[in-house]
């Protein structure tokens, strides 16, 4: 089962965090520490996966962004490379080629989509388009902000 | 109205949103805390107003700082608040601020649990899949005990987006609550078959995950499971099948029979990688190996010749598994090891070393290392050699040094590694050179030999400051010279390399064993002078000592100090009494006489404790605290009062002394640890046949040992080339001789292996000491299995039928009631804990000393039957005997009375459907029927049983009151501010109300405490004051408004129900 998943920026500025297992604040901060100073030490050519405490970390860069993912001892490494893909096709396909500014600027999209996607530290939906449908219904629901229109902020200050 | 919601809009205008907070964020990067702190203050008003919007921005913007490491525990309660609007929008925003900020220990939690309970049966199924994602980050103990039920109905829904979601989610729940695991694993094991692919794969991830740690209890669904592995196509899935059957063939053998040609095939047929290697690692971990081994083994060859550097590593990762079990079927890969050896990254290349580790024999030892010494000239960087240093010496000395047949060579490797420039490691090639020649006796004079010229090579090894890590090998150095010093051919020219000047440069704990070795050094020279009648060179010794040890003397370092000093002082008398031609020698190696030998180090672990010794019992009464702190301040102001209080007893008549002394020995006999006086047990080592019959070999001395820098290592691994190629040659010839004559019975034998592991025999009689251990140490149990582990709990049998007692913990009414009205009839399972009824029978409990269990009861009350009410009682078994028969009876009341089943007098007990084994805590629940609910009321009752004891059983029976307080009629109720504001302008309530002195806690504690304790819920809050509602099972409405001020104005349709039920507030909080 996975653990957790960071996903951090070649800078080491974190960009999203998700936490399968319950840790305390200060425990997640030390751990998000240690792992992005010890991925982003390793050399490009370097295979994606490292030993770590008890856990096997499985990273892969997709432009400027580090997708780091901490797995147990008996899941398998190349599996997870391909949920780290299949998540980065989904937010590719959600934001149209996504860049490290859609999930800044949108974090809690990155989440939602990342909660279809995953839940409790396993896959819940193979399916890309399943996931997809769920999300663009849900953001169907959001109801729209009503728009202020020039006018109405004018008649108020008025 | 409307100009509030313009207002609101304005407001929102002008606040920042997430995109504005992420981009003032990034155009503060030089003050980026200070602006934070700024936006921190913003967000705080914000979560002050109404308007839900506002507050939703707020949070989401927590969510995005909380990110960035700031603390936002603060706005747990706003969090609840944004989780609990109607609008989904606002609801998705509030559940990932609380997965992403809550934990276990956020204590809002506990205020959640009805409004997820709504989510959960929520009409639309977004709300309830955002529910689902939400609580699978938090869940805790509580909320996994509470929801358990709905989820488990959630497995059924009608869709299936709701169905995998709740499946997945189940994981959690066995978790934190592991008793769920039973009830729930039926409807669990149909979602195996579940039409929808999704649902499917989520009950194979969750039951994979349960198998893998407690496999044997899932055996039973191994055809299940074939099935599935058979038909499915998805890659994902069968992944996880295939691992499930890795983790239950260990148990079950013949179901690897059947798994081996679907697994062959799926091998030779699957294109994905991710599934080739799993069904490679459930081959290393099943019976499989036999049919299936060569190929997995080729083609983990292929992975590891690929170029993917990930592939590559997980090949040499599989390998290392293979290893552990058909090390034979990995050692003829040797070559494609050792070329990963030389690949550029370097997690492959340690890999690599770990498999080399593994692969070690007695006949490749000496090649592999020789390749390794080659990569540690070649290495770059010091952390990649220091690996390699490490991991040479690991090979080497693994299990107690299986593989080396020749220590010589072994020596002269760490010899060749102190040359390391750099190393960290100076100290574990010293604790291995002192390892060696204390246990490998036979090595001693080669290795004294090899000391005494590092000895005098000193200057190589402490010359560059680099190098300061490779100086402890100078501590062995001396340590093996000195202790070892009958060995020596030139004691006298050691003992000068070890007085030098320069060793006052080296740190103090080496020139601390430098001092002491000398002096051991010394005693040697004089001895070997002794016959000499002429005593010059024993008195040049003496003059030595006299004139270098006046530096160490003067050393910095207190050890070297005191050491220097003593000695010093020692060889001055010792030169006098040369001087007077006494002869010394003798008695001055008396001073380093006997040996030390190794201790193993567990030894210590190991010593049994005696029997009766309690080391947690006070030897002296503590000093109570009180008393201290009275008393210090006394002996502060009071003048040293003259204190007659002891009583002096100088006149203790002989006859006490000696009882108190032979008491003393008595103790003394018998206490481990103190060193008796009698014969030590030094000198039976000394007398012990062993050292004198060692067989010492003749050294080669013609091998350069004195030619530093030259590796020697080569060397001997020529020499033992030869050697054993002439042992070869030998055995071949006997061979030889027993095939002919084997040759007329069978000769099927000798076909295979031209040299086995058997074949090689030592260079010379090896006799590794062992660690020496305390006498009758115990024999070791560690049981690795670390206590805490959640998944320990989860070991529980699923075959065996459910029983009765087994169900999650839901009332009755509880299926009933959700179809009725899925919006409005949510129900809190109302778990209460009375306080005040557990303390009273803990008072109890101490007052009557043999108390055979204790009992905490729930009360709750059941909305479906106005006039019923539910008493759970845990009955807990608290002392060592067995409890049997128990009979539970009430004396009713006219008011209350305990429904008996049909047939039974009125005065009959009934009987608990269970037996108590010691220490043991079972629930039982009993049904009460009650007229009035409107004042709280005590019943009185009795509990019989037998105590079971080995050789004889009593009948006994313990008294207890059961408190009926109006709390417990009272049922969660959700209500809308809307209908809460008709209910009181109705005019049919009646007010009363009540203020709570001294409690000063958080206002929303104090709100999650009534929550809790009293089954009421939040209506409303509005800054200072909180609405809130409650509503009897005989349908009276509860309305309180609780103030900051901590007052409470209450209104009800029942005044005295209402009185009570505040009555009741004031004492739990009065209790606080």
């Amino acid at each position: 089962m996975m653990q957790f998943m960071l996903l951090f920026s070649r800078q080491g500025k974190l960009r999203l965090q998700k936490w399968y297992v319950p840790l305390s604040d200060k425990e997640k901060k030390k751990i998000t520490r240690e792992l992005v100073q010890t991925v982003l030490a390793r050399k490009p050519k370097m295979c994606s996966f490292l030993e770590w405490r008890d856990l096997k970390i499985v990273y892969k860069r997709y432009a400027s962004l580090y997708f780091c993912c901490a797995i147990e001892d008996q899941d398998n490494e190349l599996i997870t490379l391909e949920i780290i893909h299949r998540y980065v096709e989904l937010l590719d396909k959600y934001f149209g080629s996504v860049c490290e500014l859609d999930i800044i600027f949108n974090f809690e999209k990155a989440y939602f989509i990342l909660d279809e996607f995953l839940l409790g530290g396993e896959a819940q939906e193979t399916s890309k388009k399943n996931v997809l449908k769920a999300i663009e219904q849900a953001d169907l629901l959001q109801e729209v902000r009503p728009a202020l229109t020039g006018k109405a902020v004018i008649i108020i200050i008025i | 109205m409307a100009l509030k919601i313009v207002k609101g809009s304005i407001d929102r205008m002008f606040d920042k949103n997430l995109q504005d907070l992420v981009r003032g964020i990034r155009n503060h990067k030089e003050d980026e805390a200070k602006y934070i702190s700024t936006c921190i203050d913003e967000i705080k008003q914000e979560l002050k107003q109404d308007n839900i919007a506002v507050k939703a921005n707020a949070v989401c913007k927590l969510t995005y700082l909380q990110m960035l490491g700031y603390d936002v525990s603060w706005a747990a309660f706003n969090i609840v608040e944004v989780m609990s609007s109607s609008k989904f929008t606002y609801k998705r925003i509030g559940y990932l601020a609380a997965s992403q900020c809550f934990h276990e220990s956020t204590d809002v939690i506990m205020l959640t649990t009805n409004q997820i309970r709504k989510d959960l049966s929520s009409p639309n199924q977004y709300d309830t899949g955002v529910a689902l994602t939400g609580l699978s980050c938090f869940v805790t103990p509580d909320l996994a005990r509470d929801l358990a039920n709905d989820i488990m109905t959630l497995m059924s829904h009608t869709k299936p987006y709701i169905r995998k979601k709740a499946v997945l989610i189940m994981y959690k729940v066995f978790l934190k609550y592991p008793e769920s695991l039973r009830p729930a694993f039926p409807r669990l094991k149909e979602k195996l078959e579940d039409p929808d692919p999704g649902v499917q794969s989520a009950a194979v991830n969750v039951i994979c995950e349960l198998a893998r740690r407690n496999p044997k209890n899932y055996l039973s669904l191994a055809p299940l499971f074939f099935k599935l592995m058979t038909s499915s196509t998805n890659n994902w899935v069968l992944i996880k099948i295939i691992k499930l059957f890795g983790a239950l063939t260990p148990l079950e053998p013949r179901l690897g029979k059947k798994l081996i040609e679907p697994l062959t095939n799926l091998i030779h047929s699957t294109s994905a990688m991710s599934l080739l290697y799993e069904c490679v690692n459930t081959v290393i971990a099943g019976q499989y190996w036999e049919s299936v081994g060569n190929l997995c083994v080729q083609k983990l060859r292929i992975l590891i010749e690929d170029s993917d550097q990930n592939l590559k590593y997980l090949g040499l990762l599989a390998m290392s598994k293979i290893l552990k079990t058909h090390p034979k079927s990995v050692q003829s890969h040797k070559d494609l090891i050792l070329q990963c050896l030389d690949d550029k990254d370097e997690s492959i290349r340690l890999r690599a070393l770990d498999l080399l580790y593994g692969m070690v024999s007695k006949k490749n030892l000496m090649e592999i290392v020789k390749k390794l010494m080659l990569h540690v000239d070649k290495a770059e960087g010091t952390t990649y050699r220091d690996e390699l240093l490490t991991k040479i010496i690991d090979i080497c000395s693994q299990s107690n040094y299986q593989y080396i047949t020749n220590f010589e060579w072994y020596i002269s490797i760490l010899v060749e590694l102190t040359r390391l420039e750099g190393t960290r490691h100076g100290h574990l090639i010293a604790s291995q050179m002192l390892d060696v020649a204390i246990r490998v006796k036979a090595i001693r004079a080669f290795a004294v030999a090899q000391m005494a010229t590092l000895l005098d090579n000193a200057h190589l090894l402490t010359g560059n400051t680099q190098r300061n890590g490779i100086c402890e090998v100078l501590y062995a150095a001396a340590w093996i010279c000195g202790e070892f010093s009958e060995h020596l051919e030139n004691p006298m020219q050691t003992l000068e390399a070890m007085l030098r000047p320069k060793v006052a440069t080296l740190p103090g704990h080496i020139q601390a064993v430098y001092v002491q070795n000398a002096a051991k050094l010394f005693a040697t020279v004089l001895k070997g002078e002794e016959g000499n009648t002429d005593g010059t060179a024993a008195q040049e010794a003496s003059q030595l000592m006299i004139d270098r040890l006046p530096l160490f003397v003067q050393s910095a370092n207190l050890e070297v100090q005191e050491r220097a000093s003593c000695i010093l002082q020692l060889v001055k008398y010792i030169q006098k009494l040369q001087q007077k031609d006494v002869e010394v020698a003798e008695e001055v190696n008396a001073l380093f006489a006997g040996e030390l030998n190794p201790v193993a180090p567990k030894a210590q672990k190991k010593v049994p404790v005696p029997e009766g010794l309690d080391l947690d019992a006070w030897i002296n009464e503590p000093p109570s605290e009180s008393e201290s702190e009275d008393e210090q301040p006394k002996a502060i102001f009071a003048k040293e009062e003259p204190k007659h209080s002891r009583p002096r007893h100088t006149e203790v008549d002989e006859k006490e002394l000696a009882r108190r002394r032979e008491a003393r020995k008595q103790e003394q006999a018998n206490n481990p640890f103190y060193i008796k006086a009698s014969p030590s047990s030094q000198k039976v080592y000394q007398e012990a046949p062993g050292v004198e019959h060692i067989p010492v070999v003749q050294i080669d001395l013609n091998v350069p040992l004195k030619v530093p820098g030259l590796p020697m290592s080569d060397q001997y691994v020529k020499m033992e080339e030869e050697r054993r190629q002439k042992e070869r040659a030998e055995k071949k010839k006997k061979e030889k001789k027993k095939r002919k004559e084997k040759r007329s019975g069978r000769g099927k034998k000798h076909d295979s292996a031209p040299e086995s592991e058997e074949d090689i025999t030592p260079a010379h009689m090896v006799d590794i000491v062992t660690e020496e251990m305390p006498e009758n140490a115990l024999p070791s149990d560690d049981d690795e299995r670390d206590p805490t582990d959640p998944h320990k709990a989860l070991d529980i049998d699923l075959d065996k039928p459910l029983a009765d007692s087994e169900k999650l913990p839901v009332r009755s009414h509880r299926a009933a009631e959700s179809q009725k009205s899925p919006t409005d009839g949510e129900t809190e399972n109302a778990t209460l804990q009375e306080p005040k009824k557990k303390s009273s029978k803990e008072k109890r409990e101490k007052k009557k000393d043999k108390e055979r269990d204790r009992k905490v009861y729930d009360i709750q009350g059941n909305l479906q039957d106005g006039s019923q009410v539910v008493v759970s009682v845990i009955f807990e078994n608290k002392c060592n005997s067995f409890l049997k028969s128990m009979e539970f009876n009430v004396l009713d009341s006219l008011n209350s009375k305990l429904q008996r089943p049909e047939g039974s007098g009125p005065h009959d007990g009934l009987v608990v459907p269970f037996q108590l084994p010691p220490g043991v805590s079972n629930e039982a629940r009993f049904v009460f029927t009650v007229q009035s609910i409107v004042m709280p009321q005590k019943l009185k009752g009795t509990l019989t049983f037998i105590v079971k004891n080995e050789d004889d059983s009593t009948h006994e029976k313990l008294d207890f009151k059961l408190h009926f307080t109006c709390t417990s009629y009272l049922i969660t109720t959700p209500c809308y501010s809307d209908a809460f504001a008709k209910l009181l302008e109705s005019g049919d309530l009646k007010s009363s109300s009540i203020r709570l002195e001294g409690v000063n806690m958080p206002f929303h504690h104090l709100l999650a405490r009534i929550c809790f304790h009293h089954h009421f819920s939040v209506v409303e809050r509005i800054d200072s004051c909180a609405s809130m509602y409650s509503r009897s099972i005989q349908g009276h409405h509860v309305c309180l408004l609780v103030k900051t001020t901590v007052s409470i104005d209450a209104k009800c349709d029942e005044p005295t129900l209402l009185g009570n039920v505040l009555d009741e507030i004031k004492q739990t909080f009065s209790q606080c």
